[in-house]
């Protein structure tokens, strides 16, 4: 008998003396808080919430992946405690709800008939399911079945919808789907929400840089739910005013009804409901989570630096704003002219997004009044850079220097900022992008006589958008294409007097498939200008690179930008990240806008712990091929409607805006030739008609 | 060597854990419902189980034995299964993380498992030299592997049939896995 127990209590300590020690040598740092939340849980290790055993559940709530309720044993008291580890109010805590995201047009095709058990999942079985889309709602209502607290029911149109004051977030739902197409998510990871390929996405939704839910909100304008159409277009983008005026709208090449009859206006519906809210008076209200405690600091107060932080404050960090110039906006207040984008439009917009409680500092320069260390040290947990492209390139020829020339974007700020700038008679611009326009435009309501566009290459090839350049040739703006500049003459008190260019042909196609333009031997011609404005692009101002303490690991690419990966948008330097026009070079508000989105979402991953990835299958520039189609049937030719603008004579002497908006009646209208595509499916005019 | 072949069939498919002894259920049909959960716990046991026939042998005879303490096998195999169990899911977390997300979460779910602890007793009770222990556990570990895996397969399908509704789940799961554990009675005159 002694023997027995001393026998057992030697194996016992030999096995508690090891793992003593192992526990010391094998220590991984844990969040301390696993083990404390883990004592609030039921301990039954029952697995009923979805994860492996009460420790994977403890991990998950820490990580943030779980609620403070996820212990389903444990009920209200247990999501009390978490809560109360967490430092969570479980009142506030984010809930998790139920979205179906199939909610394509007319239902796509049956593949074949199936006579067995009527539940999704069995139909889902066999070659993924009987309709012909492959991610598509098989309709037989699994998730309804599934639903313990009757929150969702069918629509007559077959789709599920998810009725949210029911929705408890249990996740039933979600696990009875067999195509993931309903999924529970809270709020926060919604809007970090990347497209991906096999997500149910139409054309223009696919193709929006900014993946706006683009049928989500045109079928709302439809139903009159117009503060449901702002909240759609809100969950992507917050700054729909000015892309409702100055977005080029890529979205719109895509569209499915283009195929047969003009595509849908989907910007100007953008604009429609957008200044429906400004004008109202009142805003919207938006939702923030919770307080997380983290901090990111952003440098550049431009659409993608907004976007950046608007999305950050959604999902409960703390945003601060660095701002180079006077007031926050970039490019949309300093380069887009009023007359496109009034100022106290972009106010009120701007307004809204430090509402939610985002900070700023203006006039502070990075690489001048601060840098990267005196951030670290102010203990700011990450930093996007988005500092725009603001330096002008230059031409390299003879007498660009002279008095009277100017570079785009230091011309357009001045005359953001306010500043006099005296305009001369004859003025030439070079250049065939946005820039160059908006200089010819703002010319011309300066009071200058003859304002001419100067560019190497034809019509077909500015990079402009084609409505600007239209807009300016009514303004009387005269072009002079497949000129290439050669010298700036200046007369003897060295003001600009003429300017020499070569004409040139266009010759073999080069890589990108345009023809390049060659010259023609001998053609020099000169034009009497007297002001000259050259706005031939711009590069990102990179000169704060030159701190070498913090910045030395920075990558810059040859063409000036930060290098950066396309989706995560993380630099070279772990917690910094970049997006907008400092990263690509200069491009689109829209893209600024999904890149500072991107960005949010790689921060936060980032600031909470995770590993900073892009989700698998990302879909971020490319297109679904199945989803793109040679021809769409059943749609009746309506003609798309027309965007009112303010007659020239009366546009040309004054900066008031020139593109006006839509009535609501034909708002409603366009609302109304969207096909509400889905991958495969759409609905086809005459079945709306029947 | 024609004797460990004929020891690892007869563990695999003759004498197979979990369909002719049944033991080690609730993990047979609470990780069967998918493959994946079923291959991912499938590897753990072989893992577990191999580790658990050699240290429960080495524990037996040079311990239990010598000091004529046999009675005590079951609490002092659970005592050392357990704790090897531990030890070694702190070992994987440090040094091979990849492997301990793989299996981590099934590591404690087998601590106590019944099978576990079957093997560890049918290798004593039939006095396996070290060899044939360390055989005998891997052969059974592959059986309840393989068992776990077919019938993973099996209920997957199951799920496109059309089942009366008293019988949908565990209970068809239960009849299904009595159908299984016939067939392999099968083998039953091989060895
Ligand atoms: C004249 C013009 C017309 C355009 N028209 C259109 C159009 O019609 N449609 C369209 O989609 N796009 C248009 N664009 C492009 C669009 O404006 C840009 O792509 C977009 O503004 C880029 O946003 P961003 O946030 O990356 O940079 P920006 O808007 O350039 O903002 C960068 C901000 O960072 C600040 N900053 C810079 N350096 C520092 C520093 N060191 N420290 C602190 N702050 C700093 C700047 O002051 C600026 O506020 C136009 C651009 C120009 C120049
Ligand atoms: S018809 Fe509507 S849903 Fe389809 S591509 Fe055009 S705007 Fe998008």
């Amino acid at each position: 008998m002694v023997e027995a127990i001393l026998m057992m209590l030697g194996l016992g300590a030999v096995c508690g003396t090891i793992l003593g020690i192992a526990s010391k040598v094998f220590y991984v740092y844990e969040d301390p808080r696993i083990a404390e939340v883990e004592g609030c849980l039921a301990g039954a290790n029952c697995g009923a919430c979805g994860y492996a055993g009460c420790s994977a559940a403890a991990v998950a709530v820490v990580g943030g992946q779980a609620q403070a309720n996820v212990c389903i044993i444990g009920g209200p008291e247990s999501a009390q405690k978490v809560a109360a580890v967490m430092g969570l109010d479980p009142g506030t805590a984010e809930p998790l709800r139920s979205l179906n995201t199939c909610q394509g047009g007319k239902r796509a095709e049956d593949r074949f008939y199936y006579t067995g058990v009527k539940s999704c999942r069995a139909l889902a079985a066999f070659y993924g399911g009987k309709r012909v889309c492959h991610i598509g709602c098989l309709g037989y209502g699994d998730c309804i079945k599934a639903c313990k607290f009757d929150a969702i029911h069918m629509d007559p149109k077959g789709y599920p919808v998810v009725d949210e004051v029911k929705c408890v977030g249990c996740m039933a739902c979600e696990k009875a789907c067999p195509k993931e197409i309903i999924n529970v998510k809270s709020m926060s990871q919604r809007l970090l929400e990347l497209n991906c390929e096999e997500d149910a996405l139409a054309p223009c939704r696919q193709t929006c840089p900014a993946e706006i839910n683009i049928p989500q909100y045109i079928a709302q304008v439809r139903e009159g739910d117009y503060e449901g159409s702002v909240r759609t277009i809100r969950e992507r983008n917050p700054l729909l005013l000015a892309c409702g005026r100055v977005c080029p709208h890529p979205c719109e090449s895509y569209c499915r009804r283009g195929l047969e009859d003009e595509p849908v206006s989907i910007n100007q519906l953008k604009r429609f409901v957008a200044d429906l809210e400004m004008n109202s008076g009142k805003r919207y209200p938006i939702t923030c989570a919770p307080e997380t405690g983290k901090r990111v600091a952003i440098i550049g107060g431009g659409p993608a630096g907004l976007s950046c932080a608007y999305f950050l404050r959604r999902v409960g960090h703390h945003a601060t704003i660095y701002e180079a110039m006077p007031k926050l906006g970039g490019m949309l207040r300093y380069g887009i002219p009023e007359y496109r984008l009034p100022k106290k439009v972009l106010d009120w917009e701007i307004d809204g997004i430090l509402n939610l409680g985002v900070d700023y500092h203006t006039n502070v320069k990075l690489g001048v009044d601060f840098d990267v260390g005196s951030l670290v040290s102010a203990g700011y947990d990450a930093i996007f850079l988005s500092v725009g492209a603001w330096n002008d390139y230059n031409l390299n020829i003879d007498g660009e220097d002279l008095e009277g020339c100017f570079t785009g974007i230091d011309f357009l700020s001045r005359i953001g900022l306010g500043e006099k700038i005296t305009i001369g008679r004859r003025a030439a611009v070079i250049g065939g992008g946005n820039t160059a326009i908006d200089c010819v435009r703002t010319l011309i309501r300066l009071g200058a006589r003859e304002v001419y566009i100067v560019y190497r290459r034809t019509r077909r090839e500015m990079p402009a958008n084609a409505v600007e350049i239209d807009a300016a040739e009514h303004e009387g703006v005269k072009f002079h294409f497949l000129a290439a500049p050669v010298r700036v003459i200046g007369d003897e008190r060295g003001h600009v007097k003429q300017l020499e260019y070569l004409k040139m042909e266009l010759g073999e196609p080069d890589a990108s498939g345009r023809r390049r333009p060659v010259p023609i031997e001998g053609s020099e011609t000169r034009l009497d200008v007297d002001m000259l404005i050259t706005a031939i692009g711009q590069a990102p101002d990179v000169s704060f690179k030159s701190d070498v303490t913090r910045l030395k690991d920075l990558e810059i690419t040859r063409r000036r930008a930060i290098a950066h990966d396309p989706i995560t948008m993380q630099s070279a330097i772990p917690y910094i990240f970049t997006g907008g026009d400092a990263a690509t070079g200069a491009s689109l508000v829209i893209e600024a806008i999904g890149a500072g989105r991107r960005a949010a979402r790689s921060i936060n991953q980032y600031v909470t712990g995770q590993k900073v990835e892009a989700p698998p299958g990302v879909l971020y520039g490319r297109h679904i091929r199945e989803t793109l189609f040679e021809h769409v049937e059943g749609v009746r030719r309506k003609p798309r409607a027309k965007m009112p603008e303010l007659p020239v004579d009366e546009r040309i002497h004054s900066f008031a805006e020139a593109d006006l908006v839509l009535s609501e009646e034909s708002a409603v209208a366009e609302s109304q030739r969207c096909l509400s595509c889905c991958r495969l499916c759409y609905d086809p005019d005459v079945s709306k008609v029947a | 060597m024609g004797d460990y072949i004929v020891l690892a069939i007869s563990c695999i498919l003759v004498n197979n854990i979990l369909l002719a002894q049944y033991l080690g259920n609730c993990p047979f049909l609470g990780t069967s419902k998918k493959m994946e959960t079923a291959v991912g716990m499938a590897m753990a046991v072989v893992f577990v189980l191999v580790m658990a026939g050699v240290i429960t042998w080495i524990v037996n005879t040079y311990i239990l034995q010598k000091y004529d303490l046999v009675f005590l096998q079951t609490i002092a195999f659970i005592l050392v299964i357990a704790a090897l169990v531990q030890f070694v899911e702190m070992f994987l977390k440090k040094s091979i993380p990849a492997l301990y997300s793989g299996l981590g979460i099934f590591l404690p779910l087998i601590t106590t498992n019944c099978a576990v602890m079957g093997v560890c007793l049918i290798n004593m009770k039939e006095e396996y030299n070290f060899l044939q222990a360390l055989v005998a556990s891997f052969s059974y570990a592959v059986g309840y592997g393989l068992a776990l895996v077919l019938f993973a397969g099996i209920r997957e399908r199951i799920l496109l049939a059309r089942v009366p509704t008293p019988l949908q789940d565990t209970s068809i799961a239960l009849v299904t896995a009595g159908i299984l554990s016939l067939t392999f009675f099968a083998f039953k005159g091989m060895v």
